[in-house]
């Protein structure tokens, strides 16, 4: 065999136990999901196999299941935008932190040693009505009766800030750790205010950080079922508890697959938008 | 354009002190050098006349005026960084604009002066791209246009010829004088290169382990070092031990092991005000290496034996052997440097060698 031969065949030598991996686990059960898709469950409870077209016409015309999609964005998009606002000081404190960086990261990470349905499920005895609040709000007279805080939008959006926080601040914290802390100087030498410094130069170079964090909790935010139904009411249901309904309450398995599949082509098209729009790669040239 | 004034400062990082107490003026528009091996406190001493560092203590005066309290970006200074610092996601032309639209400067002599300022550093062409499509030569000239587009009063350079190869940094080291020449700015200039030191500056400053060694004039510090440390830094030197047995009133007798008695001009010896136990320097170039046989009238000559021969073109440096002890001289040479393991002549002339006092 020819050098250039081996060398050819080099990478694909290397790649190969990732590929076989995401192959047989994503790619295979992908394909069973879509063949799925197009079977049908009948009266009787078993699946009929052939290929109907029912399920995706129920999927995409039933309006019930477009306004959860449109909920489940809006969530997922005011998560990130809180997730942006509070997760950027945090990572640019860690970034600029002197000495005890490592300490700090170690407390980001410390949430995912435990579940994240025990951390969801822990808002309950926060916020519940016999929760920590309620009781220091009674005790202290500033209520007569329990105030029910749980099972509505805001603390659905609030237990999925708490589990995406750490992705945001990782993401951004990278960026901002690759920016030559020489730069701010060198703005300030030249007349920058700390603020303007900030805003001309490290601020857009950390963008990158700021929107692979952004894409990274939209995503999870939006395809999780886990928060609202623990943290959520019977109005909050997001797109993901449908495909759980259908699948583990109705057994429906057919019509869970066309929705998982719907679900995951409204996320890809928005993330390939996303990548074009936003210009991902653009900002990333810039960096060299 | 303006002078700079330390006084009394320190800079202490938690118990560690990386400055000692320092004060040092330097006159307007005069081109000094920090120099030192890294660690010595210079980039620090640098760093706090920016107003990036607070001193612990002293003054930091610029142009007359004290600084302590104004902050950076009112200081009015022109900073060039070792890696460039260039604004990655600015164009050159944007880079060097950035500290003109903090001053009340109106859009068209902004662009003229972008325009001055990549003129004077040779890159005329370059203003729409972006810096890393550039050499490290090029990105570090735009980070000079960029500080002195500003006209700083002082201008702040910190190891900037450092990161570019060696051809490239003697071209720019003839550069940077020549500009720093036609504006005629105070300049600062932090390095651990002692040729460009010597090359470039009106006052050396030698610093070692946060302490000022000396300062002087090029010529001063390299002839007449005023420590060991200073003679050791700058070029080659050996030393040896000695003894001061007499002093007149314009020479001092040194008693030296392997050379006897060398009566050196005590403008080389200013230092060496007590009789007793003393350092005789001896520059690696004043030391001539010649076949043996008479010297010439006012030359002290002993033998040795040439041990090692590194052969650098148009010098050689010989690794020599006198009794037990080793030495070191750098010879310019016409054609063949002497042979490894020939025995020769030392031939030095008393008035170039210098003298320290004791520790």
């Amino acid at each position: 065999m020819s050098v250039e031969a081996r060398e050819a065949r080099q990478p694909w030598i290397l790649l190969s136990p990732a590929l076989s991996a995401v192959g047989l686990l994503l790619f295979v059960p992908l394909g069973f999901i879509l063949v799925y898709s197009f079977w049908l469950r009948t009266a009787s409870g078993a699946d009929q196999v052939g290929f109907y077209l029912d399920n995706w016409r129920a999927a995409l015309s039933d309006p019930f299941y477009r306004d959860i999609l449109l909920n489940t964005l809006k969530i997922a998009a005011i998560t990130t935008g809180i997730c942006a606002l509070m997760g950027y000081p945090a990572a640019y404190f860690i970034a600029r932190a002197r000495g005890n960086k490592a300490i700090l990261l170690l407390l980001l990470m410390l949430p995912f040693w435990i579940s994240y349905i025990i951390r969801t499920m822990s808002w309950i005895n926060i916020l519940g009505v016999s929760g920590a609040l309620n009781s220091a709000m009674l005790w202290l007279g500033i209520v007569d009766t329990p105030v029910q805080m749980l099972y509505n939008e805001p603390s659905v959006i609030l237990g999925l800030v708490h589990f995406l926080l750490p992705f945001m601040i990782l993401n951004v914290f990278v960026s901002l750790e690759g920016i030559d802390t020489n730069l701010e100087a060198a703005a300030n030498s030249l007349g920058a205010t700390r603020w303007q410094s900030f805003v001309q130069v490290t601020l857009p170079l950390s963008l990158p950080g700021l929107a692979a964090g952004g894409l990274l909790c939209f995503v999870l935010g939006a395809g999780t079922y886990i928060t609202p139904m623990v943290l959520g009411g019977p109005s909050n249901a997001m797109f993901a508890n449908l495909v759980y309904e259908a699948i583990i309450t109705q057994l429906n398995w057919p019509l869970g697959s066309a929705l998982s599949l719907m679900l995951l082509a409204v996320l890809g098209a928005l993330v390939l938008i996303y990548n074009r729009y936003l210009g991902m790669a653009q900002l990333m040239k810039g960096l060299g | 354009m303006s002078s700079v004034k330390l006084t009394n400062i320190v800079k202490r990082f938690g118990t560690f002190t990386a400055v000692h107490r320092t004060s040092l003026e330097i006159p307007e528009g005069a081109f000094v050098t920090l120099l030192g091996p890294s660690g010595c406190g210079k980039t620090t001493t640098l760093r706090m006349i920016a107003g990036l560092l607070d001193p612990s203590e002293g003054e930091i005066g610029i142009g007359g005026k004290r600084m302590n309290d104004v902050p950076i970006h009112k200081r009015n200074l022109g900073l060039v960084f070792q890696n460039y610092a260039l604004f990655p996601h600015k164009t050159v032309a944007e880079n060097v604009a950035f500290g003109l639209k903090y001053r009340d400067v109106s859009k068209a002599d902004i662009a003229r002066r972008v325009n001055d300022a990549l003129d004077l550093v040779q890159l005329p062409q370059v203003g729409d791209r972006y810096p890393k499509a550039l050499s490290g030569g090029q990105q570090q000239r735009i980070a000079l246009a960029r500080a002195i587009v500003i006209e700083p009063d002082v201008l702040l350079l910190d190891e900037p010829l450092s990161a570019l190869d060696a051809n490239l940094r003697e071209d720019m080291r003839v550069e940077l004088k020549r500009i720093q020449d036609r504006i005629g700015v105070t300049t600062v200039f932090v390095t651990h290169d002692q040729s460009e030191a010597l090359a470039m500056s009106d006052q050396i400053v030698v610093m070692s382990d946060g302490r000022v060694e000396q300062v002087g004039p090029p010529e001063e510090v390299y002839n007449t070092p005023a420590s060991e440390f200073v003679a050791n830094f700058l070029g080659a030197s050996n030393i040896l031990s000695a003894r001061c047995t007499e002093r007149t009133g314009d020479s001092v007798v040194l008693e030296v092991p392997l050379f006897g008695r060398l009566a050196i001009p005590v403008a080389k010896a200013p230092n060496l005000t007590r009789e007793g136990p003393a350092k005789l320097v001896l520059r690696a170039e004043k030391l001539h290496v010649a076949p043996r046989g008479r010297p010439a009238d006012g030359v002290v000559s002993i033998d040795a034996t040439i041990e090692t021969v590194d052969y650098q073109g148009q010098a050689v440096r010989y690794f020599l052997r006198v009794g037990d002890t080793q030495l070191q001289a750098i010879n310019m040479i016409d054609e063949r440097p002497f042979a490894e393991g020939a025995e020769i002549a030392l031939h030095v002339r008393p008035q170039d060698c210098a003298a320290l006092p004791e520790g």
